[in-house]
């Protein structure tokens, strides 16, 4: 197995994803079997390539910059139009601290 | 309205509100009345958006009243993906997450395309978060071919390209990371184009694979892809990996004239092709010879490397880009949670559909401390070399000429069970992504079952226009 049930848990702990333990048996196994797949990269010497970050990575640093020039930003009334508990001018969330 | 819908182009709609044949508005009317009786048929839209479309009508209308150029879409009924934002439009990505999402703002693509004049009727159906190869991954159902609906039109794009190929919308945008606007336009028999990278600005295309991400679009004429292409391209500086690259007239050389150019033949994509799809892609590269076409065969050595190095790019940064959907911003949040970390998982884990959850999991996994260098740099530098490859054979030819699928068009429920044989049938457009070069898919006829063979067509770098004379040669000697 190129990843064990424990693993599968760890990682959806890093992703912030509950998931039932159905899920955690059928991600295992559909993991696995990319991984495996993936395994195949191994086949390929790359000592002398430099990574591949971007496509049209060969233009000036400054290229892709803008004009840093001040703009009205969206507003807070509609940037928590959308929000699922907005309150005063905030997202509210669960209590984070006991009292 | 003596016009039937299925069988507009945009060229025919200009000539006929500058005949006074119609008005936008009474277009823009019939056009969303005919796409909400045919919808059932296929699912592909997921919304209408009726005020939008009529407002932007009746401005047409306006300006030719005054005698003004209302833009080369003047009319135009076009479709969105529902990933690509619209102000005041529902765009749920096809995720129960943003089920009720309404933008506050509009994608660059969509302003461009408005202000040429084209109406948006609505938002198309996709595979979550443009996760996908078959629109079966929709939160909202999947979508029909239209060509043959028991099958599946491709994905994760498959609303637009069935929309354009059922005739409900003229021209239509999609959205391809790996292969998700060529698939689809090979599956239903439409034309899909993918751009350069940065040839569109990405501002309002919800992220799944930044450095892989496009906008494109969707029709039934190449000559339309290239007049919606040209509307919709060029900088923006809301995207700082939009290029500064000048937008030719895409349609200024679509004479059917390309006598002495060079074509590759990939010698590692052709070699399992035996199907019907061979038969036809063959067929198809002898067109090309008639035409006066030099074709070769030529070799990008890295292809077999190609389907590993992208599921671990593409999951790296989708399982980044993913990370925003904790219930705090974006409509959906778990109702059953007393802690913050809880409402997260919770929301997370209710809101994701499997395989948005598969990828992030990849994602996540390949990013995790100790496996970075293994898989993800490992993956970037097999990706140069995937670049390096086109680079190569570029030297020797004008274009390449490749398949866009292994098959044609499956049924529906076929391949959900097995993800790893859907993303091994990505290999032939995901190279593309990577390279970040424009490719497109153009109907290079049927297989003895009815159904559609797309012929992939991939340029360099900013060099749509060869693209696009090649591909509508093409078009024109099929039509005899």
């Amino acid at each position: 197995m190129k990843i064990t049930e424990q693993e599968v848990r760890y990682v959806a702990g890093l992703a912030n994803l509950n998931l039932t333990d159905a899920e955690v048996a059928r991600f295992q196994a559909d993991l696995d079997g990319i991984l495996e797949h993936i395994g195949k990269l191994n086949e390929i010497d790359t000592s002398n390539v430099e990574p591949m970050a971007q496509v049209l990575f060969d233009a000036e640093e400054t290229a892709t910059l803008r004009a840093d020039v001040p703009a009205p930003p969206l507003g807070s009334q509609a940037a928590l139009a959308n929000a699922p508990q907005p309150g005063a001018g905030y997202f509210k969330v669960p209590k984070v601290i006991e009292r | 309205m003596d016009t039937a819908i299925p069988s507009l182009t945009i060229g025919r709609v200009r000539e006929g509100l500058l005949s006074r044949r119609f008005s936008a508005a009474e277009l823009a009317a019939e056009a969303l009345r005919y796409a909400q009786a045919e919808n059932p048929k296929t699912n592909a839209y997921l919304h209408f958006s009726p005020e939008r479309a009529l407002a932007t009508a009746k401005r047409v209308d306006d300006q030719l009243a005054r005698g003004e150029d209302p833009g080369p879409l003047a009319g135009v009924p076009v479709a969105v993906k529902d990933v690509i934002l619209t102000q005041g439009v529902r765009t749920t990505c096809g995720s129960k997450l943003l089920a009720n999402y309404v933008p506050p703002y509009d994608a660059t693509a969509v302003i461009r395309l408005e202000q040429a004049g084209g109406v948006i009727i609505g938002k198309t159906n996709c595979d979550e978060f443009a996760m996908g190869s078959s629109t079966e991954n929709s939160a909202f159902g999947p979508v029909r071919n239209p060509v043959a609906p028991d099958r599946v039109p491709g994905g994760s794009s498959g609303g637009s390209a069935a929309v354009v190929a059922q005739g409900t919308a003229v021209v239509a945008l999609g959205s391809d990371t790996g292969g998700s606007i060529r698939q689809p336009a090979s599956f239903c028999g439409v034309v899909g184009v993918t751009p350069t990278y940065g040839r569109v600005s990405r501002y309002g295309l919800t992220a799944f694979a930044s450095s892989l991400d496009h906008i494109g679009p969707f029709s039934r004429s190449v000559k339309d892809s290239a007049t919606l292409l040209g509307v919709i391209a060029g900088r923006d500086l809301r995207d700082s990996t939009s290029a500064d690259a000048p937008v030719p007239d895409y349609t200024a050389r679509l004479d059917g004239n390309v006598k002495g150019l060079k074509l590759g033949l990939p010698r590692e994509y052709l070699k399992e092709l035996m199907s019907e799809t061979g038969d036809l892609i063959s067929h198809g590269v002898d067109v090309f010879q008639s035409l006066g076409c030099q074709v070769r065969e030529i070799s990008l050595p890295s292809t077999d490397y190609a389907v590993a190095c992208y599921y671990i790019i593409c999951t790296a940064e989708a399982s980044a880009n993913l990370a925003r959907y904790d219930g705090v911003r974006y409509t959906f949040r778990s109702q059953s949670s007393d802690t913050l970390s809880d409402m997260y998982r919770n929301t997370r884990g209710e809101g994701f559909g499997a395989e948005c959850k598969r990828r992030i999991m990849l994602g996540t996994y390949v990013l995790s401390a100790g496996y970075y260098d293994a898989y993800y740099l490992k993956a970037q530098k097999v990706r140069a070399l995937v670049a390096r490859d086109f680079a190569n054979a570029f030297q020797e030819v004008d274009a390449i000429l490749a398949p866009v699928s292994p098959f044609p068009a499956f049924k529906l429920g076929e391949k959900v069970d097995d993800p790893l044989a859907m993303y091994l049938s990505d290999i032939y457009t995901i190279t593309g992504d990577l390279a970040g070069i424009p490719c497109m898919s153009v109907p290079c006829g049927t297989t003895a079952g009815g159904l559609p063979v797309g012929m992939q067509i991939l340029t360099r770098h900013f060099d749509e226009t060869t693209m696009f004379r090649l591909a509508d040669a093409f078009e024109q000697a099929q039509r005899g």
